[in-house]
C-alpha cells in the first residue's frame, strides 16, 4: 500500500495515451495567432474549445487597459482583499458588476473556482441543507462538501424532482440553499430556471445560480439564463467567472441581500488568497463595457453556434440536446473519442476531449465551444475536420 | 417508521440487478469492491431507496458506507 495506489487508474490512462502518441489533457498551445487560431501540439488549428465566447482576449481596448494598469499599478497586488489587496479598481469592478446585474452588492474573487466553491461552501453550514442539480460543476461539489451542510441532489434539470425533495424536507427548507447552473458547461444545455424559480417560491429556500457559461450570451442585457427567463428576482445569488466571455480570469457573486457584505468576510477562498492582479481587473472592466456596448457580439456568437450545431447534426453526429455555444459530440467508445480528438487536431481543429467523470454519464465527449470571433469560414473548417473523421 | 430490517430488505431488492450469478447477498457484501458498483451507481441506488421510502438521504453519509449493513444502519440513523 502506498499513497500513490489510488492514482493508478490515472497512471494507466496516461500510459495508454502516451503509447498512442496522443496527449489530449494538457495540450500545449505553442502560439496564438488570434482569438480563434493557434498552434497546438505542433498543429495549426482553429480553436474550437476555448470558452472564449465573445472572442475578447485580443480586443485592443482590453489589452490597452491591462497594459496601463500594469504600468501604473504593477504586476500583482501581493495580498488578500482583507489586507493590502483591495485596490480602488477592485471596488470599481464590484460596483460595475452590481450595476450590470442590477443588484445591490457584488464580490470579486481571484478565480471562478474561488467564487463558486467559496459561495457554495459558505452560505450553508452545519444544520442547513443544500439541494443541488446532480450535474453541477466540480467546484460546486467541492464547495458543498466543505460546507458541513446536508447535501441532497436533484435529477439534472428536473424541477419536479427538486419539488419532491423540497417537499420531503418540510420545514428544513427555511435553511435550504438550492444550487443550479444557467448553462451547463459540458453539454451546453440550459436549466429550466422559470420552473425552478416557481418551485422555490412554493417550497422556500434560497437559490444560487452559476451563470459562468451564460454571461454575455442570453437575456436582453446578456446577464444570462435568469434574465432570459424573467426570474432574476427569484435568484438570490448569481455566481460566475471572468474567464470565459470576459476573456480574463476571476470570479464574482452578485446579490440583493445586504448580508453579502458579511458573507464576504466569512468566505475563505476570498480571504486566504491574493486578490486579482491590476491588469486582470482592468481588462475585465473593459470587456464588461464591450459586452454591454456591442450586443451584436451575442448575435454573431449564436449565428456561429447554430451553424456548427446544424452542420454537425447534418453530418450525423450525436449532439447535445439543443443548439448552444457549447456543442458536444457524444461518443460511447472512449478509445474512438481519443482517436477522433487526435484526427481533428491533425485536420486543423482543436476541441476538448472530455471523459468520465468530467462528462455526465458514462460516455466521452468531443466538446466544441464557439466564439463570436469565429468567421463562418472557420466554422466550416471545423465542420470539414469532423467530416473527414473515419466512420 | 421503517426499521433496519425494512431498509435491509429494500437494499437487497434494489441490488438485485447488480448481483452476479451465484453470488449471495448478505449484510457484509461490499458495494464497490465486491458488487462492482461505481460511485454513480451507489447514488442511483440511494435515489431508488429515497423514492421508495419518500425520504431524503444526504450524500454526506456516503463516506461511511462500505457494506450493505453500513447503508442500512445509516438509513436507520436518519430517522433518529
Amino acid at each position: 500500500m502506498s499513497l500513490f495506489d489510488k492514482f493508478q487508474p490515472l497512471i494507466d490512462i496516461r500510459a495508454e495515451l502516451e503509447a498512442l502518441g496522443v496527449m489530449p489533457f494538457g495540450a500545449v498551445t505553442e502560439k496564438l495567432l488570434s482569438a480563434t487560431e493557434g498552434i497546438v501540439n505542433g498543429h495549426r488549428v482553429i480553436l474550437a474549445g476555448t470558452n472564449n465566447y465573445l472572442g475578447l482576449t485580443f480586443e485592443p481596448e482590453c489589452i490597452a487597459a491591462a497594459r496601463q494598469a500594469l504600468e501604473e499599478q504593477g504586476t500583482g497586488t501581493t495580498g488578500s482583499r482583507m489586507a493590502n489587496g483591495t485596490f480602488a479598481d477592485h471596488l470599481r469592478l464590484e460596483q460595475e458588476l452590481a450595476a450590470f446585474f442590477d443588484r445591490r452588492h457584488a464580490i470579486v474573487f481571484s478565480t471562478g473556482y474561488a467564487a463558486t466553491m467559496g459561495m457554495s461552501s459558505t452560505l450553508a453550514g452545519p444544520g442547513d441543507v443544500i439541494v443541488m442539480d446532480a450535474d453541477s460543476h466540480a467546484s460546486l461539489y467541492d464547495g458543498v462538501r466543505l460546507s458541513g451542510a446536508d447535501i441532497i441532489r436533484f435529477r439534472h434539470n428536473d424541477p419536479d424532482d427538486l419539488a419532491k425533495r423540497l417537499r420531503r424536507l418540510g420545514e428544513r427548507t427555511e435553511n435550504c440553499l438550492i444550487i443550479t447552473e444557467g448553462m451547463f458547461s459540458m453539454l451546453g444545455d440550459q436549466a429550466p430556471l422559470a420552473e425552478i424559480a416557481a418551485v422555490k417560491r412554493e417550497y422556500g429556500g434560497m437559490l444560487l445560480v452559476d451563470e459562468a457559461h451564460s454571461l454575455g450570451m442570453l437575456g436582453e442585457h446578456g446577464r444570462g439564463v435568469a434574465e432570459r427567463d424573467g426570474v432574476e428576482k427569484d435568484v438570490d445569488f448569481v455566481v460566475g467567472t471572468f474567464s470565459k466571455s470576459l476573456g480574463a480570469i476571476g470570479g464574482y457573486c452578485v446579490s440583493n441581500h445586504p448580508q453579502l457584505e458579511a458573507v464576504r468576510f466569512a468566505t475563505r477562498s476570498y480571504i486566504f488568497t491574493a486578490s486579482p492582479s491590476p491588469s486582470v481587473i482592468a481588462s475585465t472592466r473593459a470587456a464588461l463595457r464591450i459586452l454591454q456596448r456591442r450586443p451584436e457580439l451575442r448575435e454573431r456568437l449564436w449565428d456561429n453556434a447554430r451553424r456548427l450545431y446544424d452542420g454537425l447534426k447534418a453530418l450525423g453526429f450525436q449532439l447535445s440536446p439543443e443548439p448552444s455555444p457549447v456543442v458536444a459530440v457524444t461518443i460511447e467508445d472512449r478509445h474512438q473519442a481519443i482517436a477522433w480528438w487526435n484526427e481533428l487536431l491533425q485536420h486543423g481543429a482543436y476541441v476538448n476531449l472530455v471523459m468520465p467523470p468530467a462528462s455526465p454519464g458514462d460516455y466521452a465527449l468531443l466538446r466544441c465551444s464557439v466564439s463570436a470571433a469565429h468567421t463562418p469560414d472557420q466554422i466550416d473548417h471545423i465542420l470539414a475536420a469532423f467530416e473527414r473523421l473515419p466512420g | 417508521m421503517p426499521d433496519y430490517d425494512d431498509y435491509l430488505a429494500r437494499i437487497y431488492e434494489v441490488l438485485k440487478p447488480f448481483t452476479k450469478q451465484g453470488l449471495l447477498l448478505n449484510e457484509d457484501s461490499e458495494l464497490v469492491t465486491e458488487l462492482g458498483l461505481t460511485s454513480l451507481q451507489v447514488m442511483e441506488l440511494i435515489e431508488q431507496i429515497e423514492d421508495y421510502f419518500d425520504i431524503c438521504v444526504p450524500l454526506n453519509i456516503l463516506p461511511d458506507i462500505r457494506t450493505v449493513r453500513d447503508l442500512a444502519e445509516q438509513l436507520e440513523k436518519l430517522d433518529a
